[in-house]
């Protein structure tokens, strides 16, 4: 690890000063959870000059709270308790069961929700320096993943440039529920749909989020909509637990008897980025949902899939855990009150 | 330390009050930029090299240990401090060799920086048993169910054992392997360490 100047400042007002007065021109790098950058840090492939620990100053911004409307959650919330809040787990199930299948319990006590989505792929060529191709870690340098082991890899929004996935969870849920974020800065702050916080590789994998230089995420802010309680998360793994995601569903579905009112889906472990499978929505909503009517959805969802050498099988994987995702969710005994 | 807060006070209120003035709309709250008046930036070491005094309360003694700011809470607790009971395993958040409790939650000693931990409360395997030698009901259970063979993820599996069982997440052998999961066993010794913790949370009374 290379050696780094170490800052906690007491409020968020303090992050900024820190950051513009600090001798060094460097931009400094967040510190939350640590799970993720501390990983990286080690590895050699986070290697910032400044660290910034947004421990104290994240601390007010760490509440959990619903008015019947809108449920708004703290960025600075760790995902177990998130996680295990009987209101999250009552009224919107998808963000309870995303974070509590991801990672284990001793990441999810450590873990922030802002960090959570900002988490780095898991492409083992990013994850390792010592293989010079990597275009999201340097760029220009190629993708030593197009040609090499590439099951894990992304059949969604990848470019010739970058293959790599994103493997988070919670990051699903936000997408299918229509969630917005509240985001923090030198310029103040600005609340941006959570589906504009991730980039497409494009020709640019290295830059991964629109955040602003020094902009923290605040808050997380989601809507109740009638679909909100019939949610689930169907998360597919190599092993059973404590896993990332080989294939995974978020649905959020409104029904009016056997029909489709309204339906939120979101796909991870597919896809470069957090993924809204809008084809599938519009093939579902007036329909009756079937077996076949899924299966119709989830087949549209992935035909502009690009399969690598040894990931064919995830469009596959993919769509079969769509289907079974939806189905689940329509058999889902949902409390109207 | 002191040059630096005088000379970043002035800023921080302007900053602040900016930040209330211009970009907080009725629905975002403001507690966090406006609530607390102190401006208490840390000055940065000017030398990233510089060794750090830290404090660490580590089952319930203070530490002072001068620390490089690289340093892990689990190279601290074992290098500096001589409590050897957590363990490297992977060093990268992914077997729980490591897992002590931080404020009463299980956490990986190998994924937190030494200085981001003072203030506070880690308790080691060593904090476990009382002070006669008594041991506390979890390492009884490893124990007494024979919950190991090598023993080098035993610390972390009993703290993390422990934590399960206080979260409520020890009442069915399911749900003990789900929210176990964080701590891997080479030798395997899966199905007795699920008896332990079982065992454990009758007699832990949660």
């Amino acid at each position: 690890m290379r050696p780094f100047q170490y800052l906690q400042p007491a409020t968020l007002a303090d992050v900024i000063v820190a950051q513009r007065e600090a001798p060094s021109a460097v931009p400094a790098t967040f510190l939350a959870g640590g799970t993720t950058l501390i990983d990286l840090m080690k590895l050699g492939v986070m290697q910032p000059e400044r660290v910034v620990d947004l421990r104290l100053a994240g601390s007010d911004f760490a509440q959990i709270r619903f008015d019947g409307a809108t449920l708004r959650l703290g960025a600075f919330a760790r995902m177990a308790e998130v996680a295990d809040h009987p209101v999250v787990a009552a009224s919107f199930p998808v963000i309870a069961q995303s974070l509590s299948l991801a990672a284990s319990p001793q990441l999810r006590n450590m873990a922030t929700l802002g960090g959570n989505v900002l988490q780095r792929t898991r492409c083992a060529y990013f994850r390792d320096p010592t293989w010079a191709a990597c275009n999201k870690r340097t760029p220009g340098s190629g993708c030593a993943a197009v040609d090499g082991a590439n099951r894990q890899h992304a059949v969604l929004g990848t470019s010739s440039q970058c293959i790599a996935t994103y493997h988070g969870d919670f990051a699903q849920a936000l997408m299918a529920l229509d969630a917005s974020v509240v985001l923090g800065g030198p310029a103040g702050t600005r609340t941006i749909p959570f589906a504009a916080l991730h980039r497409l590789p494009g020709n640019t994998p290295h830059v991964e989020t629109t955040l602003h230089p020094g902009e923290i995420i605040l808050d997380f802010v989601i809507p109740a909509g009638p679909w909100a309680s019939r949610s689930l998360y169907l998360k597919i793994r190599d092993r059973q637990s404590y896993e990332y995601a080989v294939a995974s569903a978020a649905v959020a579905v409104a029904m009016n008897g056997d029909v489709v009112a309204d339906a939120r889906i979101a796909l991870g472990g597919l896809a470069a980025v957090p993924w809204r499978a809008h084809e599938a929505e519009a093939i579902l909503r007036d329909a009756v949902l079937d077996e076949a009517t899924a299966t119709r959805a989830a087949e549209a969802s992935f035909a502009a899939a690009v399969p690598q050498s040894h990931n064919a099988f995830k469009i596959a994987l993919g769509r079969d855990t769509l289907v079974r995702a939806l189905l689940q969710a329509a058999s889902m005994e949902v409390r109207h009150d | 330390m002191s040059d630096s807060e005088r000379k970043t006070e002035p800023v921080s209120k302007r900053r602040r009050n900016f930040l209330i003035g211009s970009a907080m709309t009725g629905v975002v709250p403001v507690i966090g930029w406006a609530g607390q008046a102190q401006a208490t930036t840390q000055a940065a070491p000017v030398d990233a090299r510089a060794a750090l005094n830290v404090a660490l309360r580590v089952n319930g003694r203070l530490h002072q240990v001068q620390v490089d700011a690289r340093m892990t809470l689990l190279d601290a607790l074992r290098e500096e401090i001589g409590l050897t009971g957590a363990k490297k395993g992977c060093d990268h958040g992914q077997c729980g060799a490591c897992t002590v409790l931080v404020d009463g939650r299980r956490e990986l000693a190998c994924l937190t920086l030494a200085v981001a931990a003072q203030g506070r409360e880690v308790v080691t395997i060593e904090g476990l048993a009382a002070p006669d030698g008594t041991l506390h009901p979890m390492q009884e259970a490893f124990v007494a169910q024979d919950a190991f063979q090598c023993g080098y993820c035993t610390p972390g599996q009993i703290l993390s054992a422990i934590s399960c069982v206080h979260e409520g997440h020890a009442t069915s052998p399911d749900q003990v392997r789900e929210y176990m999961s964080g701590n891997l066993c080479r030798c395997a010794a899966y199905p007795n360490i699920v008896a332990a913790v079982l065992q454990a949370s009758q007699q832990m009374g949660d």
